[in-house]
């Protein structure tokens, strides 16, 4: 995959990296503050040899084009400007970083793993059979999507909080409460990951070929043999594309997590929280800790560059 | 991993699939009224070893074949595509679910939808050779072939093991470790039978076996899948469109035409009293077993043929009706293949006759009503028989 269709085709996410690790493109981007030369410039690189002629350019799509692509990229150009990158071992090795990068880490791997193993079920549920209410189910596994992340934790609060109506039962039955514990940043974040995943999920099973499963059935293998033997392998990338996606969800949570798991160094200060603190007191440390997440980020989708279209349509 | 063919039958796919997402919450498996493994009932009666009405009404589209055969026996479904072949092989798989009718193996009631009895794929002794193989491209060829024996409870050494026998058994065992996308038309074929020959099933189905081979491959994969069939003791189904190799593979025939069966028999009995012109076409073939030497064909049959396609060993050697001309007298002509003949039967169909011609070898031939009036021939006629060499065609057997 080339460049140029990352950057044409990808989502929001895969610009950013593109400019960061091609210098020319950050230019291109600098350059769309001039407006016309930087229009001509972009034009040639997206279109390719095709826009050699001037007269049939579409300049009322070159412009806003240009312009989203500065919007998307300057904040992170202004990161990278700006850093304290002298200060930045002293900001890194303070006793907030280390436990909120762990916690981040931890957290997000674990919600992660929850989605995985809840979440592959309910995509094969949605993928796989028909039972009555399968499109609303659908609907209500998306609705984290596009639900403000707050209202995810108001939510899970009312449900699983100590007067929830689950939680209540929780704490009474076992004595396990959820909220304002690392399991409650856990649960918060899995809530709003797993939806990616399942997506993912679905459609890779939705596009994979069933008559290997039936070739499994004629050899006597049961349901389950067939679906965690030959089902799951064969759409493993996109249950892998799909965990990654839910990893960096859950990474970067930060609405449901503070709703529902509050903001307590060590035990529900994951990254993304400590960074809105430090910015009230040390905006240097907000920015260092933001070029972590952001490396963290970049980390993750260079090293899924490869399956990161494929899964994703799959 | 090779682009799989067209299926020839595409619209039970897609309902297969539908049908299969619907299959856990619709099944009504009756665990007491459908014994799976019990096979004693079937052995000591002569009862046949598969005893079925297939059944599947699907509205724009109805397959109706009643289906008997004996163990040891390889029954060749031979039709054109949209004949419900493919189906048949599905319902018989537990893949399609019938609709009516009734299956039994062994004497074994296996699925009986009026009796609500419907044992599932999984747990039918089947194994079912498909026609784009369908081996797991992310399992090596053993452990395709293991798959089987580990999903019938064999632990996973002794599976291995086993399969490992298997692809000796079809002169794989180099390619053991092999992905199935490394592996050839042919090679991949002989992996997929002994994987469905591993787990030794009581029914083996086999759809389009050869349809995904180019020509060469055929008539190697021909003799392997040849010597595997009349080696397996259990009853053996068979999907094709091609005759040659129904009657090259197969004991019996059934033609199946618009869901129905039109014809059955031996394949020869087909070829010399074709029930239809569409039979007449499809099963058109003079074919007999022999032995090679160079072009020198000895026939089992007694009398030898000199054929075009040089060879050494047992062969089948086949010519088509029309090859075979009629002559009233030995005809004068460089033909070395002729024999005297009687007509013993005349049937016409569409715009030739097919003559059943018996001599020192039992011949089909097709003539022009013309040329029938010319000869002046009836049944009992004597005439001479000659077929051209260059008019024939040997396949190791």
């Amino acid at each position: 995959m080339t460049d140029e269709h990352d950057a044409v085709t990808g989502d929001e996410k895969s610009s950013p990296v593109e400019v960061l690790s091609h210098g020319r493109r950050s230019r291109w981007s600098r350059d769309a503050r001039g407006g016309r030369v930087a229009g001509r410039g972009a034009g040639g690189a997206a279109g390719g040899p095709a826009t050699t002629g001037g007269s049939g350019r579409p300049w009322a799509l070159f412009v806003p084009a240009v312009i989203g692509l500065a919007f998307l990229v300057l904040p992170f150009v202004g990161l990278l400007v700006r850093a304290p990158w002298r200060s930045m071992p002293e900001l890194l090795s303070g006793d907030v970083v280390w436990p909120a990068l762990r916690l981040s880490l931890t957290t997000a791997t674990a919600a992660t793993a929850v989605s995985l193993v809840l979440g592959v079920p309910l995509a094969w549920l949605l993928a796989r059979t028909d039972f009555p209410g399968r499109r609303l189910a659908r609907t209500l596994v998306t609705l984290p999507l596009v639900m403000p992340p707050v209202v995810g934790g108001v939510a899970l609060l009312l449900v699983l909080g100590r007067n929830g109506i689950i939680g209540r039962w929780l704490d009474s039955a076992f004595g396990i409460t959820l909220p304002f514990t690392t399991a409650g940043v856990v649960v918060a974040e899995a809530f709003v990951a797993m939806p990616f995943l399942v997506l993912s999920v679905e459609g890779a099973l939705r596009s994979a070929d069933t008559r290997y499963e039936e070739a499994a059935l004629t050899l006597g293998a049961s349901r389950f043999e067939v679906f965690r033997r030959v089902t799951l392998p064969l759409i493993a990338p996109g249950v892998g594309a799909g965990a990654v996606l839910a990893w960096a969800r859950a990474l970067g949570e930060f609405g449901a997590t503070i709703t529902f798991a509050g903001n307590f160094p060590g035990t529900t200060q994951t990254l993304p929280l400590a960074v809105y603190l430090e910015l009230q007191d040390s905006p240097d440390a907000a920015v260092a800790l933001s070029l972590v997440l952001l490396a963290v980020s970049l980390a993750v989708l260079l090293a899924l560059r490869g399956r990161w279209t494929t899964g994703a349509q799959a | 991993m090779t682009t799989p063919p067209p299926h020839p039958d595409p619209a039970p796919t897609a309902d297969a699939a539908e049908q299969d997402a619907a299959e856990p919450a619709t099944a009504e498996p009756d665990a007491s009224a459908a014994p799976t493994e019990d096979r004693s009932g079937g052995r000591s009666m002569p009862a046949p070893a598969l005893e079925a009405r297939l059944v599947v009404d699907r509205g724009a589209f109805s397959l109706d074949l009643p289906l008997t055969a004996a163990s040891g026996e390889v029954v060749a479904l031979l039709g054109p595509n949209g004949a419900g072949k493919t189906t048949a092989l599905r319902a018989l798989a537990g893949l399609t679910r019938l609709t009516g009718g009734h299956l039994r193996l062994d004497g074994a009631l296996l699925e009986d939808p009026a009796a609500r009895v419907c044992v599932p794929t999984e747990r039918r002794p089947v194994g079912v050779v498909f026609q784009d193989y369908l081996l797991f491209p992310h399992m090596s060829a053993l452990d395709n072939v293991a798959f089987g024996l580990r999903a019938h409870g064999q632990a996973k050494s002794e599976a291995r093991a086993l399969a490992y026998e298997w692809l000796e058994r079809v002169g794989l065992a180099d390619l053991a470790r092999s992905r199935p996308r490394a592996l050839s038309g042919g090679q991949a074929q002989r992996v997929a039978l002994a994987r469905a020959l591993a787990p030794r099933p009581r029914l083996l189905l086999l759809d389009e076996p050869m349809a995904a081979l180019d020509a060469r491959t055929r008539l190697e994969v021909r003799t392997t899948l040849r010597r595997h069939l009349a080696a397996f003791e259990a009853v053996a189904v068979l999907v094709t469109h091609d005759p040659l190799d129904a009657m090259v593979l197969a004991d019996r025939l059934v033609v199946l035409e618009d869901g129905r069966p039109v014809q059955e028999g031996a394949p020869a009995d087909i070829a010399r009293h074709p029930r239809s012109d569409y039979i007449a076409r499809l099963v058109g073939l003079n074919l007999f077993r022999g032995t090679a030497t160079g072009h020198d064909v000895a026939l089992d049959a007694g009398p030898s043929l000199a054929v075009a396609d040089a060879a050494d060993g047992p062969v089948f050697a086949a010519f088509p009706p029309a090859a075979v001309t009629v002559h009233r007298a030995r005809p004068d002509t460089s033909a070395r293949n002729q024999w005297p003949v009687t007509v013993v039967g005349m049937e016409r169909h569409g715009d030739q006759v097919r003559l059943d011609l018996s001599g020192p070898l039992r011949l089909t031939a097709d003539l022009t009503p013309a040329a029938v009036a010319d000869l002046g021939l009836h049944e009992g006629s004597e005439v001479w028989a000659a077929v051209k060499a260059s008019q024939t065609r040997a396949y190791p057997a």
